[in-house]
């Protein structure tokens, strides 16, 4: 599909054709306050005039930081408006993180939520030479600050109405200028393996990328979205950005972080687009509420938990749905399937993603049972989002769907995903080599995924392609798929599974400390910190339970056989995990290299010494002698006499 | 310390708001004040400090009106307050948060809070009966300045809690909301920290700064946390078994020799200058 038209372009079009539909909703002392497609485009063009006035040049980057505020919008779209490059960032990054990005993207203007962020980016000015301007939009704590960089939100608008009085038409001129192609985002990937990379994105990469997705699932304007990931992450740009302005829907934003799920339950969003671990913390949220629910309620919670499985099984395998099933389906849903839909605000829900990361099959059968029409999606930061979802009566769990029309995938000889759309990144900010490395000459982008195409023309993600490997005896191992099984107790809150090159599989996992501390509680089981926690045997002894269960639905060769109970939470201020909470598998594998090693040294436990960071920056050292659990099953030793291939066979368990 | 406690009105600060003169209270033959003078500025953070039982939970309830003292003269912006009640001095516009929490239970934050605007709503049974309008209009504005103090003190996530069901840390700032819901000119915070774990405090004295920055409150503060105190207060009265034994800035009241022996008896100096 080929794009005429820019964001502000847009967003002007439809300030004309809609003047007084809500376009965006704030809740503002405890009601919700909405902004119509006029007062957007006069807050932008205000906004703008006031960086026109305060000199910002096309080409300029206006960086937002902070939760997802309307006015981090007006900002971003007035920096687009005026030909500047919009430079999102995320609100919880550390100093050093923040200054790297700033700098490397030469951010001359940041728009801060509040007093946080503000003091974060004070701290910072003296290595951002380029910086500016600071504006904030809550004064609150910022009275006595008195550097002459900081302007709060309501005055650079006012010189932005004096300007534009001075200057009439000038906004609206530069927009007139600006071309589909001209680059208007930079999106900084997570950067599993790297620092993060700039990701150049068009006003036609995203508005592409938008229109073949409401081409494809029928967005609607009367469709309602909450913004409540991070504005940073690309998947938001998409969103409550680019598909917002193409289709005209409504887009609110939570009160703050805390109010979420109440404001969910209020706007009854229609569409939801969530990463992985969304879901998953959901899923464990409902289970400790099972399990602290009266004796009756968890039995009556359980059976229709299975029927709406059973259910969901007869749906996938299609055959029909015995009729006995279908009438505990059908009070299933009055006592527990419509609450908990309600619960978890999506009640009104019509089109609910998973993107980012693969979630796990059974995290993701749980919530289509209950009638939540979950679908993964595929897409990359590259691709400007999404570029495949499952199609609505094809819905597969193992599967990420179908290309969008307008979207092409193919996959080359080494197993790698290729594709090519309007959605194609126009290369990293200032890495030229990246880039040619990443886009193909005839405009396919390599996505670092390995995958197949199966019989219906859907995409079968197995993992990032440089983390498939193979163990000792030649079996392939996919460590994510086996991560996200683990995932789905809701013990579990994070697992590396490692293996590659080596006898059997093994993997590091960090508790929930939500679900264990209240399984301890229950068990009368003192504890005075997750450290402590984590060390109990009786934790090591749920855990193993826990992997048993899943090594049930194993085939031999991959079945975890040895496991360490980490101390600590893998944490994003550690560089273990990105900010969209991906596991930074390389990095583990180093930081944690003793604990591996200990692994297939078949050593009974390991010193282990980790530099954890705090919230401030500061850093301290975590000494401890942590056990290795053993899961019993055949010990490696006569696994590795074993010819190569051959499947042992493994003892039935109790 | 050779300190002049008769009648300081002469020294008094002409922007005083407050000035309390040579006040004294005795309980039976316990004297819990005795002579003391305290003058506070518009808009200052000022900080009584002193050991258990040296008076200050006293002083506080002299001023708010809870007890009359024996001898002495309180003002605030120049009216006599001796001997006004307390739902007069409340109606002059100064609030109060208490030592041990005062709040309803089984009545929700925003109600709580909303029962601190009770003092400032103008319409009573008969004229909500009759001028049904007027009443919803001032309810209304009510409601928005609830809603102004819960965005402030960042309670939007708990308005309709219960506030029995709440943390204890949550619960001394909801009592905050509402003495600040009678748009206080003087707000009198007895212990706001105690029991507080550090992170608490920290959220704590923040609000209390900028309650102070953002409305111009004037604040008297009794606290134990020294480094609070030390941090946040504009000028500190140190009392001691009743009487006023020091007052000065932060930084002079923390090196005054008599105020250290007083109040950590003895041989505590380097506490004190951490």
């Amino acid at each position: 599909m080929s794009i005429a038209i820019t964001l502000p372009q847009l967003l002007r079009r439809n300030a004309e054709r809609m003047p007084e539909r809500a376009a965006l909703r704030e809740k503002d002392l405890g009601i919700w306050q909405p902004y119509s497609w006029r007062s957007y485009w006069e807050e932008v063009r205000d906004f703008a005039s006031g960086l026109a006035a305060s000199g910002f040049a096309p080409g300029d980057k206006l960086s937002v930081i902070g939760e997802n505020r309307p006015r981090l919008y007006f900002a971003q779209l007035a920096a687009q408006s005026l030909g500047g490059i919009a430079v999102p960032v995320y609100q919880d990054a550390i100093a050093t993180e923040l200054a790297y990005v700033l700098d490397h993207a030469e951010t001359s203007v940041v728009v801060a939520e509040n007093q946080e962020q503000v003091d974060k980016i004070l701290s910072l000015k003296d290595r951002l030479p380029l910086l500016k301007l600071v504006v904030y939009d809550d004064p609150r704590g910022l009275r006595n600050y008195h550097d002459p960089i900081l302007k709060p939100y309501e005055a650079v608008a006012a010189e932005g109405r004096e300007f534009a009085a001075a200057h009439p038409g000038y906004v609206e001129a530069a927009i007139a200028r600006g071309r589909p192609d001209d680059v208007t985002l930079f999106s900084y990937t997570s950067g599993t393996t790297s620092r993060p990379k700039g990701v150049m994105l068009s006003h036609a990469n995203l508005l592409s990328a938008a229109a073949v997705l409401a081409e494809a699932e029928g967005v609607r304007p009367d469709d309602e979205h909450l913004a409540y990931l991070p504005m940073a992450w690309v998947g938001n740009s998409l969103l409550s950005l680019a598909l917002h302005l193409w289709v005209g829907f409504t887009v609110s934003f939570p009160e703050k972080p805390e109010t979420l799920q109440r404001d969910l339950r209020e706007l009854g969003p229609t569409i939801a687009l969530a990463p992985p671990r969304y879901w998953e913390n959901a899923l464990t949220a409902i289970m400790v509420r099972a399990a602290d629910a009266t004796p009756l309620k968890r039995h009556v919670f359980d059976f229709f938990r299975r029927v709406a499985e059973r259910a969901q099984l007869c749906g996938t395998e299609g055959r029909p749905v015995p009729l006995g099933l279908r009438l505990s389906h059908a009070i299933g849903e009055v006592l527990v399937y419509g609450p908990l839909r309600d619960q978890l605000g999506l009640r009104r829900a019509r089109l609910v993603y998973t993107g980012g990361a693969p979630l796990g099959t059974e995290i993701f059968r749980f919530f289509r049972s209950v009638g939540i029409n979950l679908k993964q999606a595929y897409g990359a930061t590259e691709l400007s989002g999404l570029c495949s979802v499952q199609p609505e009566d094809e819905v597969d769990l193992d599967t990420v769907g179908r290309a969008f029309g307008g979207v092409e995938i193919r996959i080359d000889d080494t197993g790698e995903v290729l594709v090519r759309s309007g959605g194609v990144f126009k290369g990293y900010y200032k890495q030229p080599e990246a880039t040619s490395a990443a886009i193909t000459e005839d405009g396919w982008f390599r996505t670092g995924d390995a995958g197949l195409i199966d019989r219906r023309g859907h995409l079968v993600i197995v993992d990032r392609a440089k983390d498939v490997g193979k163990l000792a005896d030649g079996t392939a191992l996919a460590p994510q798929f086996l991560e996200n099984k683990l995932k789905f107790s809701p013990y579990i809150g994070e697992a590396v599974v490692f293996g590659d090159a080596q006898p059997f599989v093994a993997a590091i996992i960090a508790i929930d400390a939500a679900t264990v501390g209240n399984w301890a509680e229950r068990r009368n089981l003192a504890y005075t910190s997750f450290q402590d926690l984590s060390a109990r045997a009786e934790v090591r002894e749920l855990i193993r339970d826990e992997i048993r269960k899943c090594n049930a639905a194993l085939p031999t060769p991959i079945r975890l056989r040895r496991f360490l109970v980490l101390n600590k939470e893998f944490d994003a201020d550690d560089d273990e995990i990105t900010r969209t909470r991906k596991i930074r598998r390389r990095f583990v594998a180093e930081k944690y290299g003793a604990v591996v090693e200990a692994f297939y040294r078949d050593a009974a436990d390991v010193e282990l010494s980790t530099e954890i960071t705090y919230e401030d920056g500061r850093k301290a050292m975590l000494h401890s002698t942590l056990t290795i659990g053993d899961v019993d099953e055949p010990a490696p030793a006569a696994e590795m006499a074993a010819p190569v291939g051959r499947l042992v066979p493994v003892p039935a368990e109790g | 310390m050779a300190l002049d406690f008769g009648t300081r009105a002469a020294d008094m600060p002409d922007d005083a708001v407050l000035t309390v003169t040579a006040v004294s209270k005795r309980f039976g033959g316990v004297r819990a004040v005795e002579e003391v003078s305290i003058a506070v500025r518009r808009g200052a953070i000022a900080s009584i400090i002193g050991p258990n039982g040296a008076g200050k939970t006293s002083l506080l309830n002299m001023i708010s009106g809870f007890y009359k003292p024996d001898s002495g003269v309180i003002t605030f912006e120049g009216r006599d307050i001796t001997r006004a009640r307390p739902a007069d001095v409340a109606a002059l516009g100064i609030a109060r948060t208490f030592q041990n929490i005062a709040l309803f239970g089984g009545m929700t934050v925003l109600d709580n809070i909303m029962l601190g605007r009770h003092v400032r709503m103008k319409a009573g049974v008969l004229s909500s009966f009759v001028y049904w309008g007027l009443a919803q209009r001032e309810e209304v504005a009510h409601r928005a300045r609830a809603e102004e103090l819960i965005d402030f003190l960042e309670l939007q996530d708990l308005r309709k809690q219960q506030t029995s069901a709440l943390a204890y840390g949550l619960r001394k700032r909801v009592e905050l909301a509402r003495a600040l819901a009678l748009d206080p000119k003087l707000l009198l915070l007895d212990e706001p920290m105690g029991g507080m774990n550090q992170e608490e405090k920290e959220d704590m004295a923040r609000y209390i700064i900028d309650v102070n920055e953002q409305w111009g409150t004037t604040i008297i503060l009794i606290e134990h946390d020294m480094a609070v105190v030390m941090d946040i207060s504009d000028r500190v009265s140190v009392l001691d078994r009743g009487r006023k034994i020091a007052e000065g800035t932060p930084f002079e009241v923390q090196r005054d020799p008599g105020v250290i022996h007083a109040y950590l008896g003895g041989h505590h100096e380097q506490e004190w200058a951490a």
